[in-house]
């Protein structure tokens, strides 16, 4: 399969996502288009839907109903020998991280170049310049066990970007982090943003939303209550 | 190193850990694989014992035909090339007079009353044409031949068929063929076994390691990145039970020999199977490697199956 190389537009297509034999869909006909390089933070309750869209993007759920393109690619003519091959080309931050526990921070990190075969050597260059980036020098050696919330927050970011993907989805990255420390999340997906990377955020933190001034997306019981640049958003 | 090799690399290193890592669980697994693998290769041993065995017997078996004194040299030709042509002739040979003579010679040899009833210038014996037949099962065939009126009027005597022989014959080929049978169900059923303890030993290695799994494929890792250090675990088990198996043999040939001092156990002539096993060694060591390692790869691919599928439904 080929991927367009100069970014990975998002289109969502009249999504609706029903589980099981749920009366109420997750996600009721979303459409959405998000152009290479946007910066799109999704906010809404718990509960509203965000995780639902999250996991449509992964292909970790297929849509009931409806059409996601991903950088010309239609999810339902996706192979599943393909999968593997889309998920190289997001980034995702998950919620509760998934970090491996049995090995270090470097391990963890080095993790995603393995199974894409990259070499030991370039593997040992790359990793510390990510872990620099999200502020975890030094820690390379510890095991997610001995690190704080905020800390494992940031190795998962750095197993995300580390590959360069063309797609980040950080699902609530924030979420268990002082101020300081979220703000040094936000600065490092920025950064990656600016570097030419798709950023879909998904938060609760008002001020986050208010000070960054992107496009934000507001899901309401699985609808697209909003849709504007520049917004804020109230809880 | 390019990108496949890299990879490669990864899949058996992470398959060797992982068979340190688990050897206790993989014990129970080993076990019962090493018990297939030598009921695999016992019954190829018995089984070749046992063709040899039939062999040598009906080896010996052969039809004489005894000729007049008065045949000419032609008229023999011509029939010892008439019998040659019958179907069911596997070798024809030749015994003349004199060389009766010798053989019974040889054989009396510490008995000087039967030797002194004969002698050279008076020999009693025909000569005769040993024939060997190719199917025991269809002598009648050629005794029907062999007891024609021109074919009869030739002989001085009614051929001789080693037919109390052919009773034993027939019952080891009949203890063969059901001991083979039963070779082949017992392994058929042990190869079962083992794939179903190997089948669950994995399934316990993906359950410790589910997590793991479902980040991997969430990562982006491909089925083969996933499944191949499990493919490769149970190879490993293959390969030791193989060796545990083809040990075991080779132990017991050894204690058969020097402890027990024996030649057979009842129609199983071990001596013969020893030497077998001695000259077949290393194509039996390839046997039974390939058994466990399809055995171990096998089982293997069928318990990683469903954890690697990724969501069809809607």
């Amino acid at each position: 399969m080929v991927f367009v190389i100069l970014g990975l537009m998002i289109l969502l297509d009249r999504v609706t996502k029903t589980y099981g034999r749920v009366a109420t869909p997750a996600l009721d006909r979303i459409s959405l288009h998000v152009e290479p390089k946007e910066f799109v933070i999704v906010v809404g309750q718990s509960g509203a839907g965000k995780s639902t869209l999250l996991k449509l993007l992964t292909r970790e759920e297929r849509p009931t109903s409806g059409k996601i393109i991903i950088g010309g690619i239609d999810y339902d003519k996706l192979k599943d020998k393909d999968i593997p091959l889309l998920r190289r080309k997001i980034g995702v931050v998950f919620q509760d991280f998934k970090l491996l526990p049995n090995r270090t921070v470097f391990e963890n990190v080095a993790f995603a170049l393995e199974i894409v075969g990259m070499r030991n050597r370039e593997i040992r260059h790359t990793v510390p310049k990510v872990l620099d980036i999200v502020n975890l020098k030094g820690k390379e050696k510890r095991m997610p066990m001995e690190l704080s919330g905020g800390e494992r927050q940031r190795v998962a970011i750095a197993r995300a970007i580390v590959r360069q993907p063309k797609i980040l989805i950080a699902d609530e990255p924030t979420g268990n982090l002082d101020p300081k420390h979220a703000w040094d999340v936000i600065a490092v997906l920025e950064k990656i943003n600016r570097y030419g990377t798709t950023v879909l955020l998904t938060t609760h933190n008002q001020d986050i939303v208010n000070k960054l001034k992107r496009r934000v997306v507001t899901i309401e019981h699985g609808q697209i209550a909003s849709d504007r640049a520049g917004a804020s958003y109230k809880v | 190193m390019n990108r496949k090799l890299v990879t490669f690399s990864r899949i058996v290193m992470t398959g060797v850990v992982n068979f340190a890592r688990n050897a206790w669980l993989a014990v129970a697994a080993i076990a019962v694989m090493v018990v297939t693998l030598t009921v695999v290769l016992f019954s190829l041993i018995t089984s070749a014992t046992f063709n040899n065995t039939i062999e040598q017997i009906t080896d010996k078996i052969d039809i004489s035909v005894y000729l007049k004194d008065s045949v000419t040299d032609e008229q023999r030709e011509a029939l010892i090339k008439d019998i040659k042509d019958q179907p069911n002739t596997e070798r024809v040979s030749f015994v003349s007079k004199d060389e009766a003579l010798q053989k019974y010679i040889d054989a009396n040899a510490d008995n000087p009353d039967l030797l002194s009833a004969i002698s050279q210038t008076d020999n009693p014996l025909p000569a005769s044409i040993q024939i060997k037949p190719r199917d025991l099962d269809k002598l009648n065939d050629l005794k029907h031949y062999l007891s024609q009126d021109d074919i009869a009027a030739l002989q001085s005597d009614d051929p001789s068929y080693s037919g109390d022989r052919k009773e034993a014959i027939d019952n080891i080929t009949r203890a063969t063929n059901i001991l083979q049978r039963a070779g082949v169900i017992v392994v058929l059923v042990f190869a079962i076994i083992s794939v179903l303890i190997i089948f669950n030993t994995i399934q316990m290695a993906i359950f410790n390691r589910r997590d793991e799994l479902t980040i991997m494929r969430l990562l982006g890792a491909s089925t083969w990145y996933i499944r191949g250090p499990f493919v490769v675990e149970s190879i490993i088990y293959g390969v030791v039970s193989a060796l545990i198996s083809v040990f075991l043999i080779h132990s017991m040939f050894v204690a058969a020999n020097s402890t027990l001092q024996a030649t057979s156990l009842g129609l199983l002539d071990i001596n013969y199977s020893a030497e077998y096993f001695k000259a077949h060694f290393w194509l039996l060591l390839a046997t039974q490697l390939t058994v466990g390692i399809l055995i171990g790869a096998a089982s293997s691919v069928i318990a990683t199956k469903r954890y690697l599928k990724f969501k069809t439904h809607k």
